[in-house]
């Protein structure tokens, strides 16, 4: 009786203790998201009073504000779409994607330089920068299947932090070779067409050309996207592997071929989203690919990762919070300086997003392996 | 026979990485360094072996476990020449539309002076030749290499490692000798080995390791395979730390210096190894806790501190920093404790960022000094012998090594504890570990508590050395580092990050600090990055892996199943595509 007794004891007391742990951990992120709310209403209140005493930005300075916020989402949206499929396709985070593009960025530099030298930039602008757009794809596409098939095929099926951990690689060393063959410093696109900066007016609202052209080809590129894997057969193919890449070769489809179509699908859009840079930031350097990257990898979180337009989404939404969180709730709090933390800022989201939600805004859309 | 496919493709490949590392600046950055006098520079030596590499490969074909391809003489030097003459071919091309098409404004590194760097210093015709020929004589060197018995080989690897290393290791050879009339006979007066002293060393070498061939392996796995508390053991460690005392005595201060460095990145690297390496949560952002030390320790003892200024003493200062240390171990590791794997590295990366960012922000400027950082951070009090600090490298050396044996002793008794076990199952299988008992929210906590306190002493000694603190020194690239060393060294194994940290942060240099090879400056980590691809696709266990690791990584080439699946599906689709 009494080994019994003392059994049920030990039990009893395991399952408190373990309960207790859990409330702690789970009253720490209750806490997390009780003081992200409280600060996000007291920092919007202060901002509110603020502008209602007439300090701080003015409405116009606002809209700029949101409108330039709204254009970098969208371009962190694209990038963030490499992000997506890759992670839906073979559920590893291609750590190197942002420096994907950054080559395209880079190259599309080298193009545009040419062009403004022998006028064709001035001269046609629109054909410039369709060209500057077909470099930017193509040396992204090129990358982000160069580095699938040296550095991630070979490692299908092995533990799941092998290939990240080789992408970061694959990362520093992109890096340092575009260093070594660009050089280290900041080079600068030829300053954007008279017809682009000029502002335009959408319903009244005056925008600035380059933004507008910004938001456009994101719409333009999100849609051809869309259309490529909703309707066409490789599109198909590549939602199949993302279900179950086994079943999908045993339906007689080429896994190899349809991972290798997903980075390059990724890789254009990437480049896309490097033609959206070069308009709206001008420069480019070895490292201007890191932090958007990663920016660009929290969107996809955000929206749900796997799923495309959730990765849109997601992008516009990083782009309101790190163009607008700093002034809007940060300013309210009194803390000086805020453009600075723009990127705290970014991450914070990051954070908060998967506590409070960790499938992301739209949900997951994973294949039933990397669910577990 | 000769497969000309793949001659022409792997001469392409090698002609491609030949331009590549001329392109960059490599050959000729590192053609400063002579490595034998007359014969061989740096530059030649990177730009020749990766073709010798190449040529290797494509000669020895692919390698499984079905069959081992047998190699003759003559097809494998004709092979390696074949490739040897494409690379160059490529290369040659490559040199001569640089030569008439002037890149400069887009690629700094494509001038006149690679193109001299490359042809030894002969110019566009003649210089081509030399390139063509040295190919050519480097492809067939590498193709006749798998042609050989291993036994040849292997003396071939020897004499080549030993003859390199010495020769650049001159600092630390110059150092410890210390008799000038000794190091003016070895080394030549513009650096580099004498013709005749690298022949010297390598008749020594091979004497010698014919003399005791098969020695060293037998003593290694006797090593393994003893009890953790036998006598070699024992012996062993205690000749480590006899070693680690006398060191510092024979090394003059720059590389006491370099010790220091290469002992900080050890003691981080025990950490993230405890993180990463036993509880196999991938920490992107190890550095915050790196920085909570440097900066604690900053606060509380430099009278220069901006606003809370108790100007401790550091023994003092360095409990607090403990604390401060659990509590941001703590503060980073419960939000994260749902996350899978991929999610931690992403969010923990972003904590390191976010920790830097603010650091630096006007916002906490009146704590932390901002962009100005901290200065006049007093050394370590050391009874009898007063304020040990940057300017005393050579005491200093001890402090951190004291520190590193501590870090040492804890990861080890932590890895064969009950805690250590049930990080081991965690790694394996979160659910199951969960499912046998193991409360894996405490495991969790616990792995980033102890990796967040070893970082701390790793800052709280930095500021001590280097007497002032700034944000530049807290960036991504140091925790990417301190993973590399993991990696390199064998995640979860100890002996693995002090190697690690010696061939990397001594060799090739720390993130902002220079290594023994200061000529690699501007490309370790280009290294970096590639080193830590090969390691992933060539050998995920590391140099020294920790044997438990190196099971569960090779875990599906034991079970049959999957070993015929891998290999022989190889096979069949390469026969298939040829």
């Amino acid at each position: 009786m009494l080994p019994r007794q003392v059994a049920a004891n030990s039990t009893t007391t395991t399952s408190r203790t373990r309960r207790f742990r859990f409330n702690w951990v789970d009253g720490f992120l209750w806490f997390i998201r009780v003081a992200a709310i409280i600060t996000i209403v007291v920092g919007l209140t202060g901002t509110i009073q603020n502008f209602m005493a007439g300090q701080g930005p003015s409405v116009e300075q606002w809209r700029d504000l949101f409108v330039s916020s709204i254009s970098t989402g969208a371009m962190y949206g694209l990038v963030a779409l490499g992000y997506s499929m890759v992670y839906g396709v073979l559920g590893f985070i291609n750590f190197a994607h942002g420096e994907v593009f950054m080559a395209g960025i880079m190259v599309g530099w080298i193009a545009a330089t040419i062009m403004f030298q022998n006028g064709l930039w001035d001269g046609n602008p629109f054909l410039a920068l369709a060209i500057v757009l077909v470099v930017a794809m193509v040396t992204s596409t090129l990358i982000a299947v160069l580095t699938e098939k040296i550095a991630y095929r070979p490692l299908r099926g092995s533990p799941r932090l092998i290939p990240l951990i080789t992408s970061i690689g694959v990362s520093f060393f992109l890096q340092y070779a575009f260093a070594g063959l660009f050089g280290v410093g900041l080079q600068t696109y030829p300053p954007p067409p008279g017809i682009l900066s000029r502002d335009i007016n959408v319903f009244g609202v005056p925008i600035e050309g380059t933004k507008l052209l910004v938001i456009l080809v994101a719409i333009l590129a999100m849609i051809a996207l869309w259309y490529f894997v909703a309707k066409t057969k490789t599109g198909r193919a590549m939602r199949a592997v993302a279900e179950d890449k086994e079943i999908a070769g045993l339906m007689g489809i080429n896994v190899d071929r349809t991972i290798i179509t997903t980075f390059a699908v990724g890789g254009a859009m990437a480049g896309v989203g490097g033609l959206l840079w070069a308009l709206l930031f001008r420069n480019v350097q070895f490292i201007t690919g890191f932090l958007p990257g990663i920016k660009a990898f929290t969107a996809a979180v955000l929206g749900g990762i796997g799923n495309l337009p959730g990765a849109m989404l997601g992008g516009v939404l990083l782009g309101l919070f790190e163009g607008m969180g700093p002034l809007l709730v940060l300013d309210g709090l009194g803390i000086p300086a805020v453009s600075q933390l723009k990127d705290a800022v970014a991450f914070s989201a990051l954070i908060l997003v998967l506590v409070f939600r960790p499938s992301g805004l739209l949900g997951e859309r994973l294949g039933s392996e990397e669910r577990a | 026979m000769i497969e000309m496919r793949r001659v022409l493709r792997l001469g392409l490949l090698a002609g491609v990485s030949m331009s590549f590392l001329g392109s960059i600046g490599m050959v000729e950055t590192f053609n400063e360094r002579t490595l034998i006098d007359p014969i061989l520079r740096m530059g030649d030596l990177f730009f020749y072996g990766t073709l010798l590499t190449i040529a290797y490969f494509a000669a020895r074909g692919e390698v499984n476990v079905l069959e081992q391809p047998e190699v003759e003489m003559g097809t494998g030097t004709l092979t390696g020449a074949g490739v040897g003459l494409v690379a160059a071919a490529f290369t040659s091309a490559f040199l001569v539309l640089i030569d008439s098409v002037n890149v400069l404004e887009f690629f700094p590194n494509m001038d006149q002076s690679m193109i001299q760097s490359l042809t030894f210093e002969q110019g566009i015709p003649i210089g081509l030749l030399l390139l063509g020929a040295a190919s050519v004589v480097a492809g067939a060197l590498g193709g006749l290499l798998p042609a050989l018995s291993d036994r040849t080989r292997k003396s071939i690897w020897l004499v080549s490692g030993w003859v390199i290393s010495i020769s650049l290791l001159e600092v630390v050879v110059a150092d410890i000798v210390e008799s000038r009339t000794v190091i003016r006979a070895i080394y030549a007066p513009g650096g580099g080995l004498r013709l005749w002293s690298a022949a010297a060393i390598a008749v020594l070498v091979v004497v010698l390791s014919r003399r005791y061939e098969g020695r060293f392996g037998s003593f290694t796995t006797r090593v393994r395979e003893s009890d953790a508390k036998s006598r070699l053991r024992r012996s062993l460690i205690a000749l480590a730390v006899f070693a680690a005392i006398v060191l510092p005595m024979l090394l003059g201060g720059i590389l006491n210096e370099l010790l220091i460095n290469v002992s900080l990145f050890i003691l981080m690297g025990l950490g993230l190894n405890i993180v990463v390496g036993l509880a196999g949560l991938l920490d992107l952002g190890y550095v915050a806790f790196f920085a909570v030390g440097a900066y604690g320790t900053a606060v509380l003892t430099s009278p220069l501190s901006p606003t809370v200024s108790p100007e401790l003493n550091w023994w003092v200062a360095l409990p607090v920093v403990l604390i401060l240390a659990t509590l941001a171990g703590l503060l980073v590791g419960t939000p994260v404790i749902r996350m899978r794997g991929d999610y931690l590295a992403i969010v923990t990366l972003g904590f390191g960022e976010i920790v830097r960012i603010l650091l630096l922000s006007d916002w906490l400027t009146p704590i932390f000094g901002g962009s100005q950082g901290i200065r006049r951070i007093p050394g370590v009090q050391v009874p009898f012998l007063g304020e040990v600090g940057g300017t005393r490298p050579e005491l200093f050396v001890y402090l951190t090594t004291i520190f590193v044996l501590i870090a040492a002793y804890i990861s080890y008794r932590a890895q064969n504890s009950r805690v250590g076990r049930s990080w081991a199952a965690m790694r394996e299988d979160e659910d199951v570990a969960e499912a046998i008992g193991i409360s894996t929210v405490r495991a969790k906590l616990l792995a980033f508590i102890t990796g967040a306190i070893v970082a701390s002493f790793a800052g709280a000694l930095f500021a001590a050395k280097v007497g002032a603190v700034f944000t530049n020194s807290f960036d991504v690239l140091v925790s990417i580092i301190i993973l590399v060393v993991v990696i390199v060294g064998g995640m979860g194994s100890i002996p693995g990050v002090v190697v690690g940290a010696f061939v990397l942060i001594g060799v090739l240099g720390g993130p902002k600090s220079p290594g023994l090879l200061q000529e690699f400056a501007e490309y370790k980590l280009l290294f970096y990055g590639a080193i830590l691809v090969v390691m992933m696709l060539k050998k995920p266990e590391g140099l020294l892996p920790s044997v438990r690791r190196s099971r569960e990584l090779h875990q599906d080439e034991m079970s049959q199943d999957a070993w015929l699946d891998r290999d022989t599906g190889h096979v069949l689709e390469d026969r298939l595509e040829t």
